[in-house]
């Protein structure tokens, strides 16, 4: 008796630990993936620079196609392809395929010389690079959920895929973490170089992708697969079999509207937005505003498991339904405390002139245009909480005689010249004190639970709503839908709300109203998922 | 419920093409506004904009039709009703 039960034990326990390496190999790479994706977004400034010259004129369009196409695209289009290929030939051998392409693509981004060096060439191949990266993103993540799913115990799918679910947003950490830390050794302008720092976290990448190529090397095939060819029943033409035929397209239209279109606008809203919003409307500065980010996101990661397990137990529509109303009533509070947060209306001056520490006036002559002195002055307000705020104030004078025709500015004998100014130009810049610093971080951490409530139980639900034969394409598709084109246009459609809220009255618009769309999407998605989807989850995903 | 899905699915039906008709006259009006320098980028994301959406909106009419069908009243239970 006690032999038996020892027997049972230990096969528990071997089951455990193959799939805690199941996993663990499948998450690293997943992981490994989303960061080659996102530095490339997260360095965007410096590679337009180097790569994408504003004045090459042509080169800004490479630049568009570059980010835009990336993800709205060839990520989608990925999917096909690879999951086109996952159901084919296995799971195991494309998600392989697919993080080579990605560890090979990033790589070779940081070894590209730059637009000064090698002209037309740099902006191209580093286009081709780009859009090979968005196709193997396409392929990756649906193929890492399957594989996980497919190995999970029946009961337990929520609680091991999400784990998967944890890679997109340690991806970002990773990145994050690896660019502040360069950045902060090198300094700005050794990073910013041609040659600079900001090339390392390419370099990085290969390592990242060896070791990982080597952990999945050692994994074997789905179960479900391996049975599934072993009895001829793999599907021979996995994309007519999932969008030709009408049953199972009326279910990826249903994941698309009424899960994964609302999930992805939370998640793109959670992690990108804000970090933007904090950065560019509350006007904190660059280090610290990802710093900000780091600490939420660490402290909002466990949640995913939490509610993946949580899942497991409630069913998966209602968690990820929840966390889109929650997202849907609080956002516009939520940046509404932002900028409160970070107001110089709220806070003790330490003295009662507004001038704390006042820089010297440095005039500096425009290059281009000899009639033009900038007169540039940094002023530190200094408040009673620790919070700094850094007002750079560039008045620019134009140089003219006295018959009020422009003429160069002349420094050496500047009595000769009278000058008109006109309105200065004010960059604000803001640190905030400890206790400020840690109210924005709750805030965004409430957002990332909200992530963590849409995406945590995503891909069990996905994975539980297509037949084995084409689960790999039919849940990849609507997968990078959802998160790639409505969560990816998020900036974008985010500023272009803005933009009609702008009059001559209020120049700089409602800076909330971008919130709409994500709002929006989110609405139409909650009322699809509540209406139209099933809690019940499927124990039997053999079939 | 099902009355509900099926009233819903109406307005998916209409909705979609409202959409595809808001981008394409939101396109028209930020290529018109763009400056000459702009203006060939303003255009291209236009069209990636729209090219993507465009079969998303109709898949998104499919859906409220689908839905205003009643085909939506009885989720399937197991994979072969997807597959057969």
């Amino acid at each position: 008796m006690n032999d038996n039960w020892k027997t049972i034990a230990m096969n528990s326990e071997k089951k455990q630990s193959s799939i805690a390496f199941v996993i663990g190999a499948s998450s690293v790479g997943t992981l490994i993936e989303w960061y080659d994706f996102y530095i490339f977004g997260m360095l965007a400034t410096i590679l337009s620079k180097q790569f994408f010259p504003a004045e090459a004129g042509t080169a800004a369009l490479l630049s568009t196609l570059a980010i835009f196409a990336a993800g709205f695209i060839v990520r989608p289009f990925g999917a096909l392809v690879f999951g086109r290929l996952g159901d084919l030939i296995g799971r195991k051998h494309t998600f392989l395929l697919t993080l080579v392409i990605m560890g090979g693509s990033t790589f070779a981004i940081g070894l590209v010389p730059g637009f000064k060096t090698i002209g037309w060439a740099a902006p191209i191949i580093v286009l081709v690079l780009r859009l090979l990266q968005g196709l193997a993103l396409g392929g990756e993540y649906g193929g890492a959920a399957t594989y996980v799913a497919e190995h999970a115990p029946a009961g337990q799918r929520g609680f091991w895929t999400s784990w998967i679910q944890t890679t997109a947003t340690l991806g970002l950490f990773l990145a994050l973490g690896v660019i502040i830390l360069i950045r902060s050794n090198q300094g700005v302008e050794n990073f910013s170089a041609e040659w600079g720092g900001w090339r390392y976290p390419f370099w990085i990448s290969i390592l990242l992708v060896g070791v990982s190529v080597l952990i999945r090397m050692r994994m074997s095939e789905s179960p479900m697969f391996t049975k599934l060819k072993s009895e001829g029943k793999t599907s021979a033409n996995p994309l007519k079999e999932s969008f030709g035929n009408k049953a199972n397209f009326k279910m990826v239209l249903l994941a698309l509207f009424g899960a994964v279109m609302g999930q992805g606008v939370v998640w793109y809203t959670g992690q990108f937005y804000a970090q933007s919003f904090i950065e560019t409307v509350c006007k904190i500065d660059f280090i610290q505003s990802r710093n900000i980010m780091l600490v939420a996101i660490l402290m909002a990661t466990p949640c995913f498991v939490l509610f993946g397990w949580l899942s497991d137990k409630l069913g998966r529509k209602w968690i990820m339904l929840l966390g889109m109303f929650l997202a849907i009533c609080t956002y516009r509070p939520i940046y509404k405390e932002f900028i409160a947060i970070t107001s110089a209306k709220n806070r003790t001056q330490i003295v009662d002139a507004r001038l704390t520490n006042v820089g010297p006036k440095i005039p500096l002559i425009d290059a281009k245009d000899k009639h033009k002195l900038y007169v540039r002055q940094v002023i530190d307000t200094v408040y009673t909480d620790g919070s700094v705020f850094k007002y750079t104030i560039t008045d620019t004078l134009i140089g003219f005689n006295e018959l009020g025709v422009d003429r160069p500015i002349n420094l050496i004998n500047p009595t000769l010249i009278k000058y008109k100014a006109i309105k200065p130009n004010v960059v604000i810049e803001k640190t905030m004190g400890k206790s400020a610093t840690w109210d924005i971080i709750w805030l965004v951490f409430i957002q990332i639970v909200y992530v963590t409530m849409v995406y945590g139980p995503v891909a069990a639900f996905l994975v539980e709503m297509f037949p084995t034969k084409i689960r790999y394409t039919s849940m990849s598709l609507p997968y990078h839908i959802g998160n790639g084109v409505f969560g990816g246009l998020v900036p974008f459609l985010g500023t272009l709300i803005v933009e009609f809220t702008k009059t001559t009255e209020k120049p700089a618009g409602d800076v909330l109203a971008g919130l709409w769309y994500p709002i929006g999407v989110a609405t139409i998605s909650l009322i699809i998922g509540i209406v139209y989807l099933s809690n019940k989850m499927d124990k039997n995903v053999m079939d | 419920m099902n009355s509900l899905k099926k009233m819903l699915g109406f307005v998916w039906m209409i909705l979609a093409p409202i959409i595809i008709c808001f981008l394409v006259y939101e396109a028209y009006i930020k290529i018109g506004a763009a400056k000459p320098t702009e203006k060939a980028n303003v255009i291209l994301q236009w069209i990636i904009i729209l090219f993507i959406f465009t079969p998303i909106s109709f898949g998104f009419f499919l859906f409220g039709k689908y839905a205003a069908n009643n085909e939506y009243d009885q989720l399937p239970t197991s994979s072969e009703e997807l597959t057969n």
